[in-house]
C-alpha cells in the first residue's frame, strides 16, 4: 500500500522507508510540513506517518487541515514527546493513532498495517472468521469447528481485537491500549500471560494453532 | 539617580506629597469660604449702619435744617469709634464732619448704593484711610456724606490670612512627621523583604523572609512568598536530583551497551556472534528507554502539569480492571490476587491512567519481592472510602521492608538490597508518591504482620 511519510530526520526517513519498503509497502517521502501537506493533498495515499515536530509547519496542523478538508486518510502520528496529554492532543486533531519516539520497527509497521485495514468498513460485519474459528459480536459466542468456547469478556474483546486484525501482526502495547485502554507500560509480561491463557482455549486440542507468536513483534491469528 | 531623587520616588515621600496636597486644598477652601462669608457680613453691617444714619440725619433736617444736623454731626462726630460724616456746599466748601479731605469725584457722585473711597481723617494724623460711604444731595443743595471705616474688615483679613499660613506650617510639621514614620516604620519592612529576596536571588536558596509575628500584611505576604520559594526550592532540587540520577543511573547502562558493542567488533567476524550482541543492545536500549520514560513522567508529574486527563471516574472501576490485567501473571507466578472494593462506586476526579499504572507498579513489586519465604503468596488490593478520602490499599504477605528502609524506599533509584537482582529501575514506588501528590494525596509504607501494606490516601474533594 502507498504510505506518505512526512518525516524532517533524513536519516530516520530513509530507514524507515527501506523498511516499508521491504515490508511490501510503496512509501514517499516528504521532509518537511509544507511539502507533506501538498503532498497530501493530492491524494493517493492509504496511511500517513506524521512526525509532530516539522520545519514550516507543524504535523498536527497538516492533519487538522486535511480533517477540514474532509480527507480523512488514517494518520498515524509520530512524537518524541510521548506524554499522555501530547497523545491526547494528537488524537484530537485528528491523527488516528499515536506512536512515541524511540519506537521498535515492528511496532510501526504493525500500526500502520492496523490502520490501513481500517479503511474497510468492518462496523457491519457481525461474525469473523479465521480458519474454523468463529466470533459472533452480537451474541458474543465463540466457536472453533462448531464447538463452544465459553470466554471471559475480556478475553473475548482480546480475540475480537485479534481477529478484527486478522492476518497482521498486532503488537502488545495495541493490545493494552485497545483492549484494556491503558497506555503506560506494564513493565511485566502482563499481555503475554493473557495470550496463553486465550491460546489454551482456541488452539487447545486443535491439530491446527491460529493464534501465532510473531518474534520480536507481536501476535497474529491466522 | 541622585539623593533627591532618590528620596522622591519612594513611596513614603509620595505618601507625604499627597497627604500636604489633600490638607492644603481642603484647608483653604475652608479659610476661603469663612473669609468670604464673613466680608459679605460685615459689608452687610457697615451698608446697613451708613443706612440708619443717613436716615436719622434727614430726620433731623425735616425737623430742624441744615442747622440742626451740623449740630448733631459736631455732637457725634467726635465720640470714639465714631462714623464718618461730612456736609459741604455746592461749592465744595466743607460746613461740618470729621473728614478733613476727600476726592472731589466723591462728592459729584450722588450714587444711591455706598462706594469705597480713600480719604484722610480731620483728626490730626495725616494717614489715608479707606472707608464705605454714601452722598446724598439735601433739597437745600448741600452734599451729606455719612460713611464707615473698614479698618475692621482689613483686620479680620490679617487674621485669617494669619491662620491660613499657620495651617500651612502646620501641615507641613504634620506631612514630616507622617514621612518619617511611614518611612521609619512601614517601608523599612519592605526594604528588609526586598534585601532578602535579593540575596536568594543570589543564590541563597534556603534563606527565607522575615516574618516578624505580628500577623500584618507584610507577615502574609512573607509568608507566601516564603511557600513559593519553599516550591521553587523544592522543584530546583528535582531537577538537580533527575540531572543527578540521569548521570549516575543511565550512564552505567550506556556504558555497558557501548562496552557490549565493541567487544562484538572486536571479536570474531561472525554473523551469529554480531546478531547476539545487536539483540543483546536493542534489549539494553528499550531498557534504558524505560527507565528515561518513567523518569521524564515522574519529573512532569511532579512539575504539576496536567499530565492524562483528569476525568470523574469510579475508584472501583480501576482497581478491578488493574486486577483483571495482572491477575494471569500473578497466577503464573504462584501469587493469588484478589481485589475489594467498595459496595458503592467511589468517584473522584483523577487520570485512570495515571491511577492504574501506579496500582500497576504497586502489583509488580509485589510480586517481585514480596513472596513469603514459605507458604502461599498473596496479593490484597483494595479500595475503600473513609470519609472524604480514597484509600487505595496494596498489600503483600512476603518479608516486608524494616521500618528505617521505608522513607529510603520512595526515593528515586533506591533499590533496596534485596532487590538489586532484579530487574527494575527502582523508580516504581517514586512514580506512585508522584501520582499520589498530583492527586493531592500521600502514600505510606506498612507493616502487614507480615507483608508490605502500601496505602494511598487521595482527598475526593
Amino acid at each position: 500500500m502507498r504510505i506518505l511519510l512526512i518525516e524532517d530526520d533524513k536519516e530516520a526517513a530513509a530507514y524507515l522507508s527501506k523498511a516499508l519498503r521491504e515490508a511490501g509497502h510503496v512509501p514517499d517521502h516528504a521532509p518537511d510540513g509544507d511539502q507533506g501537506a501538498s503532498m497530501a493533498a493530492d491524494g493517493g495515499y492509504d496511511v500517513l506517518v506524521v512526525d509532530r515536530m516539522l520545519p514550516k509547519r507543524d504535523g498536527l496542523s497538516v492533519i487538522e487541515d486535511l480533517r477540514k478538508k474532509g480527507d480523512h486518510t488514517p494518520a498515524l502520528i509520530l512524537s518524541a514527546l510521548g506524554q499522555v496529554d501530547d497523545r491526547v492532543a494528537g488524537l484530537r486533531a485528528g491523527g488516528d493513532d499515536y506512536l512515541a519516539k524511540p519506537y521498535a520497527f515492528s511496532e510501526l509497521l504493525a500500526r500502520v498495517e492496523a490502520l490501513a485495514r481500517r479503511r474497510i468498513p468492518d462496523a457491519a460485519e457481525t461474525v469473523f472468521r479465521v480458519g474454523d474459528l468463529e466470533l459472533d459480536r452480537l451474541s458474543h459466542t465463540v466457536a472453533r469447528s462448531g464447538q463452544a468456547i465459553p470466554l471471559q469478556p475480556r478475553e473475548f474483546r482480546l480475540l475480537e481485537y485479534l481477529m478484527k486484525h486478522a492476518g497482521q501482526v498486532v503488537t502488545r502495547t495495541m493490545l493494552l491500549e485497545n483492549v484494556w485502554d491503558y497506555h503506560f507500560d506494564p513493565q511485566t509480561n502482563v499481555i503475554d500471560v493473557h495470550i496463553s491463557r486465550l491460546r489454551a482455549k482456541i488452539d487447545k486440542g486443535f491439530r491446527e494453532p491460529l493464534l501465532h507468536t510473531v518474534r520480536g513483534a507481536g501476535y497474529m491469528i491466522k | 539617580m541622585t539623593r533627591i531623587g532618590k528620596v522622591v520616588r519612594t513611596t513614603a515621600f509620595k505618601l507625604s506629597a499627597i497627604y500636604i496636597a489633600v490638607f492644603s486644598v481642603f484647608s483653604l477652601f475652608f479659610i476661603l469660604y469663612i473669609s468670604y462669608s464673613t466680608n459679605v457680613l460685615l459689608n452687610q453691617q457697615l451698608r446697613d449702619t451708613i443706612a440708619t444714619e443717613l436716615l436719622g440725619l434727614s430726620d433731623q433736617y425735616r425737623v430742624g435744617g441744615l442747622q440742626a444736623v451740623v449740630e448733631v454731626i459736631e455732637q457725634r462726630a467726635h465720640q470714639p469709634g465714631a462714623s464718618l460724616y461730612l456736609v459741604t456746599d455746592i461749592s465744595g466748601r466743607i460746613l461740618a464732619g470729621n473728614v478733613a479731605e476727600v476726592a472731589n469725584d466723591v462728592l459729584s457722585t450722588s450714587s444711591i448704593d455706598p462706594i469705597t473711597v480713600r480719604y484722610q481723617r480731620y483728626t490730626g494724623d495725616s494717614e489715608q484711610r479707606t472707608a464705605l460711604v454714601q452722598v446724598v444731595r439735601l433739597p437745600s443743595g448741600f452734599l451729606l456724606l455719612v460713611g464707615r471705616d473698614t479698618g475692621e474688615r482689613e483686620q479680620f483679613r490679617q487674621i485669617i490670612g494669619g491662620a491660613l499660613a499657620w495651617a500651612l506650617v502646620l501641615m507641613i510639621a504634620l506631612a514630616t512627621l507622617s514621612y518619617i514614620f511611614v518611612s521609619r516604620v512601614v517601608l523599612r519592612r519592605i526594604d528588609s523583604l526586598s534585601a532578602s529576596s535579593r540575596r536568594i536571588m543570589e543564590g541563597d536558596l534556603a534563606g527565607r523572609l522575615e516574618v516578624t509575628g505580628s500577623g500584618d500584611e507584610f507577615d502574609r505576604l512573607a509568608d507566601s512568598l516564603n511557600a513559593m520559594l519553599d516550591r521553587i526550592e523544592h522543584l530546583l532540587y528535582g531537577v538537580k536530583d533527575v540531572s543527578d540520577n540521569i548521570a549516575h543511573d543511565l550512564k552505567t547502562p550506556l556504558t555497558r551497551l557501548r562496552n557490549r558493542v565493541e567487544t562484538a567488533l572486536a571479536g570474531p567476524a561472525d554473523a551469529a556472534n554480531y546478531r547476539a550482541a545487536l539483540e543483546a543492545t536493542i534489549e539494553e536500549s528499550d531498557q534504558l528507554i524505560k527507565t528515561f520514560n518513567a523518569l521524564l513522567m515522574i519529573a512532569r508529574i511532579e512539575a504539576g502539569s496536567p499530565d492524562g486527563e483528569m476525568t470523574e471516574i469510579d475508584a472501583n472501576a480501576v482497581v478491578h480492571d488493574v486486577a483483571e490485567l495482572y491477575e494471569p501473571v500473578a497466577d503464573e507466578a504462584g501469587v493469588e490476587l484478589t481485589a475489594n472494593t467498595a459496595p458503592q462506586p467511589i468517584m473522584i476526579k483523577a487520570s485512570r491512567e495515571l491511577l492504574g499504572q501506579a496500582l500497576a507498579n504497586l502489583i509488580d513489586n509485589a510480586i517481585k519481592y514480596g513472596a513469603p519465604v514459605e507458604g502461599a503468596a498473596h496479593i490484597a488490593l483494595s479500595a475503600t472510602r473513609e470519609g472524604d478520602t480514597l484509600v487505595l490499599r496494596v498489600a503483600d504477605n512476603g518479608p516486608g521492608i524494616p521500618a528505617d528502609d521505608r522513607e529510603r524506599a520512595l526515593q528515586r533509584f533506591v533499590r533496596l538490597e534485596k532487590s538489586r537482582t532484579q530487574p527494575g529501575s527502582g523508580l516504581g514506588l517514586s512514580l506512585v508518591a508522584a501520582v499520589a501528590r498530583l492527586h493531592h494525596g500521600a502514600i505510606e509504607l506498612g507493616d502487614g504482620n507480615p507483608g508490605l501494606v502500601v496505602t494511598m490516601r487521595l482527598p475526593l474533594k
